[in-house]
């Protein structure tokens, strides 16, 4: 980082505030991810019947549900689970996504064309249906879940890397590279990928909120994560029994969290955008 | 006209082109349902304790003892001639099953669909309009917010709100109210029939139950719609082709509309494809909400008590369904876009 | 004089950036008579274009008119409301921009764009609208007006892009034509008829005309009377004629200087005051190679097929000895980029035979060259200096990859000293050597790609179109670099241009391509002075020459 960057970068979150906010809930929930388990005030998942479907009060912030557990200890401790879902998931992708990705962006042709259709088909298909049928054929495991959102997101970076590297290939310094005396692979990793992982990083923070969505939305209807273990997802699903009785808290604030935790990736992710490319500000 | 001929040309391209997509669609659940879990046999003898026996009979009924390309072969057969299968739960044949809630499931994402884009569109054009005012930081604030609100959570607080606090709707469950008569079937699709059958309070009813998780659904796809229309427009308006309308003293409504606006509309019928596809994955999640019958919660239900046949179908079925959506917006694209009869 | 029809009073232009307020334009007073032709040259950044679209208040949100006034037939019209201003655009001025082809909606049918033109003014019925739209569309002399009615501008070139956008500016009989580099990205032969096309036209409505290039040639050759901007301000103004020959201006004669006529030397491009300090000793004549020993480069037969369609370049022969510095000139689409990129082995042939001092090269895959001991021996320098440099990699990086990766050398004291030596010999100053490509000037750009491919002491040089991308002044700087480092390394030059003036000057011979073949090739004056292919003269005819009786013929 140059400190032009870096006043580029202050200036743009001079202009863009949310921005600063968003990267500050990030390392909060970085914080909470890690240490979750120590601070929470009650243990997530004893139950105490007598306080069962108790409304938010000072004793329990955000209530307690049918079995009298604490909603606000559960949210905290929930945090690690649902972020390292996505993080990995969005991590194995990426980690796949931008290597094809480049190399058929590079290579250009056939298996590029091949590769570019078959990841339209992929990503004009209703990726939801496909997350949930892999994790029933897969079993009924968190790791699948993983695995699941991983593949999901793959035709993402596949596509964004592909483009990326596309635009760049018959520029002048990659041509130049190669009469330096590079080979094609080595232009493609040392040359190219650097250069696309910037807007690769946005991708990464904005995809990370999707992950998330799309896990709670499977623990939702009951694939991946099992009770007892406190999942944002599966709270809002016990919820959701209770809400046409009016106890809104047992939904409104694992919802609440998940919707902070997409926004403030999202948010990060069109700020980050922002410092590396301010034409592409929408 | 020969674009409209080019157009057709092009859209039955990609049709056949999806094909093999669709078919290899097929094969992956196929794969993905019958080789990787554990003994299904098992899961529909009468429980851990089965006798070998029982499973035996199961495995054979189910087709379960031949090889896995064989059990493929019969499968595509199948598939090719109709028989998608008998589902475990109900007793019926799934494609009996399917065409029976399929309009519920499409009633409900098109009426989301065109919530959406009737709200997302303007929205966009007012935010490119006047890109800094308040309403463009009000419309950017609601699409930040629009994606990260989960359909589930939406959809339950539009029940509490809606129902439990205000009273405004009715009991979220179903497409009607159990006690009510249903229309004689034509299309499906309730709002339709009920306008046959010149039942208006049949409509009314029909539509409150509808609205809610139609909303819910709408409001997760108006921020990306609402977002490339602002984006797309911006470029539009900040482009070579708007300063030379400009510059020629056209009005500005002309500028704006035949001009900016038909150039800006062409990546949002783009994504509207997209975004109808995301639908009908967030159908599964929407229909748990409200109970609605349609085909989503259906596969859910199979899917929860391993019955494959359901799942086959409702996959394949989405998949054709995405075909034709497909199909759908490069025709729409083709008339809209001179260009690409070139391609 | 005719009476004035525009009056610029000390008008300034400001930008608001994120590096905060950028004064554009810094009090331009200038005045133009009714039917009248005005010439105004600047380099980039001088605000020659600003000022054109401030007259016609088409400048981005950013931009704003901060000072001064705009008199249009003695009204004031800075101030004068937007609702107002619309009445005035088309009908009373209207403009010409540069990229004809992203200037027009890519989804309306030209004939329909044209009609718009005329009904925003007019009340009319849309068949009328649309037969005037033909009639104009057969004034700027597009064959099959018909059948282009309905034509999108995708279905057209850019030649004919340009002259719908003619058609719509004058649809309305405009008194002021604003013409913003109306033919830079056009072939030169197509830049010519363009150019007629829009004077004569103007000159027969009665239209006054400002054109705004970057192109002093252009503009003496059109032009009765020329402005020259530099840095927001006017710095001169004058008749052609007087401009070339008693330019008073320190920075107009370094832009006299610095443009290519027919006759010009490199030496010339430099004002003779500044001469001397780069310019010492002339160097010896070439030795002429001893008889027997093979040519540096052979070509044979060349030919290029890509995936579908014909041929990129077909039965291509060439040779270059040892120091030779031989030109490569066509217009765009002749495979001129393509044969460079063949004989620098950075794509296959389809099939012919290259030699390299006697040695075969073409038979190694291009997917294979970059192990070769000749990668080392034939270089190139790109074109566009903003995209031909890593821009995460600094000034030294960009010199240091080739010494690393061709030279042998390992990073330590030897290969700093090195990459030193080589930004010293292109002029860049060492403190420069830790900058990003972004923090550096087109031209400094411009320098260190060619620090990169002389660094391995190479023997080829290939260079595509070196200087398309730079100012005249900067390109009049690099030319004279380059001249000297191949005189220094007894380097060869495949030189790939499209400007025949540039080509005359840098070059022993010449080869003419159209379409993929070989029209012509020779010695490089002789051959322009005197073409023997039609296609020759007139790619030497549509050059906008700098000549004197030519401007006095435009009184």
């Amino acid at each position: 980082m140059t400190s032009a960057t870096l006043r580029h970068a202050g200036w743009i979150l001079r202009g863009n505030p949310l921005t600063a906010v968003a990267a500050v809930g990030v390392f909060l929930l970085a914080l909470i991810a890690i240490f979750g388990p120590w601070i929470v005030p009650y243990d997530p998942i004893a139950s105490n019947v007598s306080q069962a479907l108790m409304p938010p009060s000072a004793a329990h912030i955000a209530g307690t549900d049918q079995l009298g557990r604490d909603v606000f200890s559960r949210l905290i401790v929930a945090a690690r689970l649902d972020l390292a879902i996505a993080v990995s998931a969005v991590g194995i992708s990426f980690a796949i996504g931008a290597v094809i990705g480049a190399i058929c962006g590079y290579t250009g042709g056939r298996l590029d064309r091949g590769v570019g259709r078959f990841v339209d088909v992929v990503m004009a298909f209703p990726l939801f249906v496909l997350a949930m049928a892999m994790v029933a054929a897969l079993g009924n495991r968190v790791e699948n879940i993983v695995i699941a959102t991983a593949i999901i997101n793959l035709p993402f970076y596949i596509r964004f890397a592909r483009a990326e590297v596309n635009v760049r290939r018959n520029v002048g310094w990659v041509e130049a590279a190669r009469a330096c005396g590079d080979s094609h692979l080595s232009v493609v990793l040392r040359f190219l990928l650097p250069n696309v992982l910037p807007a690769m990083a946005v991708q990464i923070s904005l995809n990370l909120g999707w992950a998330i969505l799309n896990a709670a939305g499977l623990s939702f209807i009951g694939l991946g994560v099992k009770p007892p273990t406190p999942e944002w997802g599966i709270m809002v699903a016990e919820g959701a029994r209770f809400i046409s009785t009016g106890k809104w808290w047992l939904v409104a604030f694992p919802g609440l969290a998940l919707m902070l935790t997409v926004l403030c990736f999202n948010l990060l992710g069109d700020g980050v955008r922002d410092i590396l490319d301010p034409r592409m500000r929408t | 006209m020969p674009a409209l001929g080019a157009t057709v040309i092009r859209a039955g391209r990609r049709f056949l082109s999806s094909l093999p997509a669709l078919f290899g669609v097929l094969v992956f659940t196929f794969l993905l349902m019958r080789v990787l879990p554990g003994d299904p046999a098992v899961f529909f003898a009468s429980g851990p304790n089965a006798g070998k026996e029982e499973i035996e009979i199961i495995r054979k009924q189910m087709g379960l003892n031949k090889p896995v390309p064989e059990q493929l072969m019969l499968y595509l057969y199948d598939v090719g001639s109709g028989n998608l299968g008998r589902s475990m739960m109900t007793g019926q044949l799934v494609t009996k099953d399917l065409r029976e809630r399929l309009p519920a499931s499409l009633e409900l994402t098109f009426t989301a669909l065109l919530i959406a884009l009737v709200t997302a569109v303007p929205l966009g054009v007012l935010a490119a309009l006047r890109p800094g005012s308040i309403i463009d930081h009000g419309v950017r604030f609601f699409c930040a917010l629009g994606v990260c609100v989960p359909t589930f959570v939406s959809g339950l607080l539009l029940i509490y709100v809606f129902y439990y606090l205000l009273g405004l709707a009715p009991d979220p469950t179903g497409r009607v109210d159990i006690f009510a008569s249903l229309p004689p079937r034509r299309t499906g699709f309730l709002l339709i029939d009920f306008l046959f059958a010149g039942d208006f309070d049949g409509w009314w009813a029909a539509f409150r139950q509808l609205i809610l998780p139609a909303l819910s659904m709408a409001l997760f796809v108006v921020a990306p719609l609402a977002r490339i229309t602002r984006a797309s427009m911006l470029v539009s308006l900040g482009s070579d082709f708007v300063r030379t309308a400009r510059s020629v003293g056209l009005p500005w409504w002309r500028v704006v509309v035949t001009y900016a606006l038909r150039n800006a509309i062409l990546p949002v019928i783009t994504i509207a494809g997209i975004v109808f596809s995301t639908m009908l994955g967030a159908n599964v999640l929407v229909e748990k909400v409200f109970s609605w019958p349609g085909v989503a919660s259906y596969a859910l239900d199979a899917l929860l008590s391993s019955d494959y046949a359901p799942v086959q179908g409702f996959v394949l079925l989405m998949a054709t369904v995405f075909v034709i959506v497909n199909l759908l917006v490069d025709i729409l694209y083709g008339i809209a876009d001179p260009r690409v009869t070139i391609g | 004089m005719t009476q004035s029809l525009l009056a610029l009073n000390d008008l300034h232009v400001t930008f608001s950036t994120r590096r905060g307020l950028v004064e554009a334009v810094r009090g331009v007073t200038l005045s133009l008579g009714e039917g009248e032709m005005l010439g105004l040259v600047g380099e980039s950044g001088s605000g020659k274009s600003v000022t054109g679209f401030a007259i016609t208040r088409l400048l981005d949100a950013a931009g704003r008119v901060t000072a001064g006034d705009i008199r249009f037939r003695g009204q004031e019209i800075t101030r004068i409301s937007a609702g107002d201003f619309r009445h005035l655009h088309g009908a009373a001025m209207a403009m010409i921009f540069q990229n004809p082809r992203a200037a027009l909606n890519p989804i309306r049918a030209v004939g329909d764009q044209i009609a718009d033109a005329i009904t925003a003014h007019k009340r009319m019925p849309r068949d009328q609208a649309r037969a005037q739209a033909l009639e104009l569309l057969r004034a700027v002399q597009i064959r099959d007006a018909e059948k282009r009615m309905a034509a999108y501008p995708h279905e057209l070139s850019g030649g004919m892009c340009q002259r719908v956008m003619i058609a719509m500016a004058i649809s309305c009989n405009p008194a002021l034509l604003i013409a913003d580099e109306p033919t830079t990205g056009l072939d030169v032969t197509t830049q010519k008829v363009v150019m007629d096309l829009l004077t004569g036209i103007a000159a027969e409505r009665g239209m006054a005309t400002i054109l705004i290039t970057h192109d002093l040639g252009l503009a003496a050759r059109y032009c009765r009377r020329v402005v020259v901007m530099e840095q927001g301000r006017l710095v001169e103004e004058a008749e052609p004629k007087t401009l070339f020959h008693a330019p008073q201006h320190p920075y107009t004669k370094r832009l006299v200087a610095a443009s290519p006529t027919a006759s010009s030397r490199i030496a010339d491009l430099v004002p003779e005051e500044e001469r001397g300090r780069q310019f010492a000793a002339p160097v010896a004549p070439r030795p002429q190679p001893a008889p027997g020993t093979p040519p540096l480069l052979e070509v044979q037969k060349l030919a290029k097929r890509f995936d579908q369609g014909a041929a990129a370049v077909a039965d291509f022969s060439m040779t270059i000895s040892a120091g030779e510095s031989v030109g490569l000139v066509g217009e765009s689409g002749s495979g001129k980029s393509t044969t460079s990129r063949i004989i620098c082995r950075l794509i296959d042939p389809s099939e012919g035979e290259i030699a390299f001092e006697g040695q075969s090269i073409g038979h190694i895959p291009a997917r294979d060259f970059h192990r070769s001991l000749f990668r080392k021996d034939i270089q190139i320098v790109f074109q566009d200096p903003n995209d031909s440099l890593n821009p995460r990699f600094t000034a030294f990086d960009c010199i240091a990859h080739p010494l690393l990766r061709l030279g042998g050398m390992r990073p330590g004291d030897a290969l700093r000293q090195r990459v030193e030596e080589c930004a010293q010999r292109v002029g860049l100053g060492i403190e420069l050597l830790t900058r990003f490509p972004h923090q550096l000037s087109g031209g400094q750009k411009a320098r260190i790609g060619i620090a990169r491919a002389i660094a391995c002491r190479p023997r080829l040089l290939v260079l595509d179109e070196p200087t398309a991308a730079l100012d005249v002044s900067v390109q009049a700087v690099v030319l004279q670099l380059l001249d000297r480092l191949r005189r220094e390394d007894d380097l060869a030059f495949l030189f790939v241009s499209h400007d025949l003036n540039v080509v005359r000057m840098m070059c022993d011979r010449t080869i003419v391509l159209q379409n993929g073949r070989i029209v012509e090739q020779g010695e490089s004056r002789t051959m322009f002075d005197n073409p023997k292919t039609a296609y020759t003269r007139e790619l030497v005819d549509a050059v906008p020459h700098i000549e004197p009786g030519l401007a006095a013929f435009a009184t």
